[in-house]
């Protein structure tokens, strides 16, 4: 069988990112063009900001990853682009440049939904083994994922409020830590100890749901009545704290799930399983059952289009295809 | 020269084909419906009835706003990687110089307008010599009342376009008396065919940095800078 071919392009917040993946898994090109030192004077992702940026970036991305791809657009086989979730004016660049793009080369288009990029970027690793558990903790999402086979998502635990990114962010806020906060969270709890005692929410005995913002509430009040009362607390003890209390929950729901299960394989994805915390607890816990886990490199942790390529491989082989009329969906199902 | 012309930066969407200054087709609804959905197919279904590939194209022209932002970015998104892809030229051209086109035969100066909410317009002033169209005043984003106290100043008669004049007509009428020309309804929604005629005139944009002319800066950055001044005011 011939080699497959797909370039990716991936646009949901505030990374313009185009790639090029072969048969799935090995990287051609990756281009990821960040704005994040655009956002940081804002405190955040400004949605308006973020489309400004991806419409002046997105025919730069493209030719980088292709003239760096090598390869003639003879080569190329499909067109794969993130469809949804995310911020619906970023996502229109891409859905909008794919459909240029395939219609001008006259190539398929496959959308592809952002989460399952990411538990593919695992893929660029590691082949699959199913079935498999995937644990997806980012600013936006913290989801169990349980897959029987390629292409099927079965969700067994959400969150029913905040995501986990989000808590890490707002906590981050309230000590005064720049924008993105997650990463000086983690580097601050590292130098810290679990002194105080945050919440856990656990939810009911058989549930893999999550919620963090009662962890969120108590993180503010605890810093709230410190000062109050004049005490002074230790930053680097309560993200210590914080951290401990969203991992136990993170770490121990990912291997019950994984032995009711019986997968023969654990990935985690998303933008915090860069956290290093998160990293060492989740490898500390499943050292003691003998189901692998795999843990994606920093750089296929956050937003990059090869992860869509490789997403949307899988789509173009299970012959999924968009039409023409492909819309941004900002709250797209998995 | 075969030119695709994309103008989705307001509420009607329009794509043209226009090969050496004759319109060869154009489609064009004024509809409030998905332009993000619906570009694509439309230039699909140009392309096919005329029976021309993409490969045939010698240039794209589009419609660089001012106007919805989203939309300007749609039209501005595909025009921009349509050009690259089939490494053709690619020339954007003001939105509100595209709807100036529709009174190009005019002797009075020509403004036209979008409404930008809260009393306030994108606009300009353009005044046709022989079929072409000067830029009279520059184009910004200004409260209408200003704007209309500023040209009966000039004592000229001004022609009004826009396709939100039935909003805007009483107070242009009240203001400007009988130096405003109001036209009928028909001629307040821009041609995707005038763009591209206007388009074969100028000059080349480069693909890359061709951006959108939003003659306004996003809320945040306006708030930022305000904050900046503030800090540095003490
Ligand atoms: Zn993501």
């Amino acid at each position: 069988m011939s080699d497959t071919y797909i370039l990716g392009i991936e646009t949901s917040c505030d990374e313009t990112a185009v790639a090029i993946i072969k048969n799935g898994r090995e990287i051609i090109s990756n281009v990821v063009a960040s704005q994040i030192d655009s956002h940081k004077r804002f405190g955040g992702v400004v949605p308006e900001i973020a489309s400004r940026h991806h419409v002046e970036q997105i025919t730069l991305v493209l030719e980088e990853a292709f003239n760096e791809s090598g390869l003639n657009w003879n080569d190329i086989d499909a067109i794969a682009v993130t469809e949804g979730p995310g911020l619906v004016g970023a996502l229109l660049i891409g859905v909008n440049a794919a459909k240029a793009l395939a219609y001008a080369k006259n190539k398929p288009l496959v959308g592809v939904h952002h989460i399952a990029g990411h538990i593919y970027a695992n893929r660029l690793e590691e082949e699959f083994q199913f079935p498999l558990l995937a644990l997806i903790v980012s600013g936006g999402h913290t989801e169990l994922v349980l897959m029987r086979e390629h292409g099927h998502y079965e969700v067994i635990g959400e969150t029913r409020d905040d995501a986990a990114g989000e808590a890490y962010d707002k906590v981050a806020r309230m000590l005064h830590l720049p924008y993105p906060g997650g990463p000086h969270i983690d580097r601050l709890a590292a130098r810290g100890e679990v002194s105080i005692d945050f919440p856990r929410a656990w939810l009911e005995e058989d549930s893999f749901d999550f919620s963090f913002s009662g962890l969120k509430s108590a993180v503010i009040n605890k810093i709230h009545n410190a000062k109050q009362k004049g005490e002074s607390l230790k930053e680097e003890d309560i993200a210590a704290s914080f951290q401990a209390s969203v991992i136990d929950v993170l770490a121990t729901k990912t291997v019950k799930a994984a032995k009711q299960y019986q997968v023969k394989q654990v990935i985690v994805a998303g933008g915090v399983a860069a956290n290093k915390g998160l990293r060492e607890e989740l490898e500390a816990k499943f050292t003691e059952t003998d189901i692998p886990l795999l843990i994606p490199p920093l750089k296929l942790c956050t937003d990059n289009a090869a992860m869509i390529a490789a997403a949307g491989t899988i789509n173009y082989q299970q012959g999924k295809r968009s039409g023409l009329e492909l819309n941004a969906n900002p709250s797209l199902q998995l | 020269m075969q030119i695709l012309a994309i103008d989705t930066s307001n509420q009607s969407l329009g794509v043209a084909l226009v090969r050496d200054n004759e319109i060869v087709g154009e489609i064009v609804t004024n509809i409030a419906k998905n332009h993000s959905v619906r570009l694509m197919p439309a230039i699909d279904y140009l392309m096919k009835e005329l029976t021309i590939t993409p490969e045939q194209l010698d240039m794209i022209a589009v419609a660089k706003g001012p106007g919805s932002y989203t939309g300007v970015r749609i039209g501005l998104t595909t025009a921009k990687t349509l050009a690259w892809s089939l490494n053709i030229p690619i020339v954007g051209v003001s939105s509100l110089e595209i709807l100036a086109y529709r009174a190009r035969f005019s002797n009075s100066l020509i403004c036209p307008f979008f409404d930008a909410r809260r009393g306030l317009v994108y606009t300009g002033l353009y005044e046709a010599k022989e079929d072409k169209l000067m830029l009279v005043e520059e184009e910004q984003n200004t409260l209408l009342s200003d704007w209309l106290e500023h040209l009966i100043a000039t004592k000229k008669k001004v022609i009004f376009l826009s396709p939100d004049i039935e909003k805007h007509a009483e107070i242009i009428k009240e203001k400007m008396g009988e130096y405003a020309e109001i036209p009928e309804i028909a001629y307040h929604i821009a041609k995707p065919s005038d763009l591209a005629i206007a388009a074969f005139d100028k000059e080349i944009d480069d693909t890359h940095t061709l951006t959108p002319n939003y003659l306004r800066l996003a809320e945040a950055e306006v708030n930022w800078l305000k904050a900046q001044k503030e800090k540095q005011n003490g």
